[in-house]
């Protein structure tokens, strides 16, 4: 069945053949899982190489008559040393509102070659693209042009073989370091590479012609090593390497601070203060925020789920599940959320609220399965 | 008697005046993976259309309505430990819960197979 007010990716006919379910996200026709099921297609990314469409995201380049004035341009709205950008190197930042609250989380990378010089390619979430364009456009100056990439497709190839299995196709993969982007030929296809993912593993993301999807992501999948994984893991694999989900998570009255990513913001900008909500920002960074985002692991099989409320040791509400589910590589539930300062530290003790009842939960580290990020051999 | 259906994809097999009630093959494809069952206490009373049990998937927590009117007279406490077994083997080993009925002629409102299958071809 076919909702025809829903957008197709390019890999749309792909899942369907698959045997995905699609259901609606964010606007798009996407698949949730195929019939290996969530914790099958959750183990093989980590054991293997998981490919997942992720063309509903927004790709955009913003393009200036330099580097510096296009940097200089993004800075205004976010937080980051984006001027420190090398080419080559792509950086996480967050677009923030006037109050310090983050609009979106994005991608943004800096390609190489003299080409490119003034070009910073912006990959943002599907369900913020609308807000976040808007919000861009209206904050740039004359000589710098937001321009939505339309003709694109985004696959994800993440897991520990999936550096093996992208260099057959594309060699000059291979020896990239985590974080890093490059221009390259896939069979013969322009591609831009990033060597980065939302699951915790090693892995790329492919940005493709539209029309040469298909082949790309059908090249892949006869690797043995590959799986098609869908929505669901994407989300097990994300929580367990303790990655915030834009609108739950994180939303326009979090802050970095409260949301734990101040690796966002970098020293100069900070002593600087030149970014929107700066004075809230600086003050959570000084005094400490009131709430902060933290991980659970919860005692038993039950999971508690977004929005199940936390107690402390004397039944008050001391704050609030985000994101919570199953953890398949642990066998357990899990959950992140915001609890008051005082209640943050790993090792304390709460409880979450599900159908009405108290399920103990102690605050842990996150990310609660460990991130295997490539990591260059050092010459 | 043969097996009954509901329109919530539930299954009730009877043996006297006590029902055991599962979810189908359908339900379990539905909801993917199932991690947690959150099942009544025995003796507890249910009314039709109560919720009485819960399953986790990974994605999501579904209720189970009590199909019938009645006493929950056992619980399958092998879900508490191997929730899998839902996924496994739903209209088998995998039953939720048995109820002893408190109106059997609420039967008579449940689907046959047949009904059933016609059902789910109109999903």
């Amino acid at each position: 069945m076919t909702d025809a007010s829903l957008l197709s990716t390019p890999l749309t006919d792909l899942h369907r053949e698959l045997g995905a379910r699609l259901v609606p996200f964010a606007g798009y026709e996407m698949p949730v899982q195929y019939p290996q099921g969530i914790i099958a297609e959750h183990s093989h990314t980590r054991e293997k190489a998981g490919l997942f469409d992720v063309s509903h995201m927004g790709q955009a380049w913003l393009v200036g008559p330099d580097f510096e004035t296009t940097a200089a341009a993004l800075e205004r709205i976010t937080p980051s040393a984006i001027a420190a950008l090398k080419p080559g190197r792509q950086r996480y930042t967050v677009l923030l509102n006037e109050t310090g609250g983050i609009v979106d989380d994005l991608m943004v990378s800096r390609p190489d070659g003299a080409e490119n010089d003034g070009r910073l390619f912006l990959v943002v979430n599907a369900s913020r693209k609308a807000v976040d364009y808007e919000m861009i456009a209206k904050s740039l100056p004359e000589n710098v042009k937001l321009e939505p990439v339309e003709d694109r497709a985004l696959i994800a190839l993440q897991g520990p073989m999936a550096a093996d299995v992208l260099k057959a196709h594309a060699p000059d993969a291979a020896d990239m370091a985590f974080m890093a982007v490059r221009s390259m030929e896939f069979d013969g296809i322009a591609v831009h590479v990033s060597r980065s993912g939302y699951t915790g593993e090693d892995g790329y993301e492919l940005s493709v012609p539209a029309g040469a999807a298909e082949a790309i992501a059908r090249a892949l999948l006869a690797d043995e090593r590959v799986a098609p994984i869908g929505l669901g893991a994407r989300d097990s694999l994300r929580l367990e390497a303790g990655l915030c989900l834009y609108g739950h998570d994180i939303d326009e009255t979090t802050s970095p601070v409260e949301g734990a990513i101040t690796f966002v913001l970098q020293k100069r900008r900070k002593e600087a203060g030149d970014f929107p909500g700066a004075e809230r920002i600086l003050k959570e960074l000084e005094d400490g925020p009131s709430r902060v985002r933290v991980g659970f692991t919860l005692e038993g099989r039950a999971p508690a789920r977004e929005g199940a409320e936390i107690r402390n040791s004397e039944g008050r509400t001391v704050g609030v599940v985000t994101s919570g589910g199953f953890a398949p590589t642990l066998g357990a539930p899990i959950a992140m959320g915001y609890v008051e300062t005082s209640c943050a530290d790993v090792g304390t003790r709460l409880t979450l609220v599900v159908r009405g009842r108290e399920l103990p939960a102690t605050v842990a580290e996150m990310p609660f399965v460990p991130q295997r990020y490539y990591r260059k051999p050092s010459a | 008697m043969s097996t009954r259906y509901t329109e919530d994809h539930e299954w009730i097999t009877v043996d006297g005046d006590v029902a055991t009630v599962g979810i189908t093959n359908y339900a379990q494809e539905q909801l993917g993976d199932v991690v947690f069952v959150e099942l009544p206490e025995v003796g507890r009373k249910v009314s039709k259309g109560d919720e009485a049990a819960v399953v986790e998937s990974v994605k999501a927590a579904s209720e189970v309505y009590a199909p019938l009117d009645g006493e929950v007279v056992g619980a399958n406490d092998v879900l508490a430990d191997e929730p899998g077994k839902v996924n496994e083997d739903p209209e088998g080993a995998a039953w939720f819960v048995k109820i002893k009925m408190s109106d059997t002629g609420q039967l008579d409102g449940l689907m046959d197979e047949a009904a059933y299958k016609a059902h789910l071809e109109g999903l």
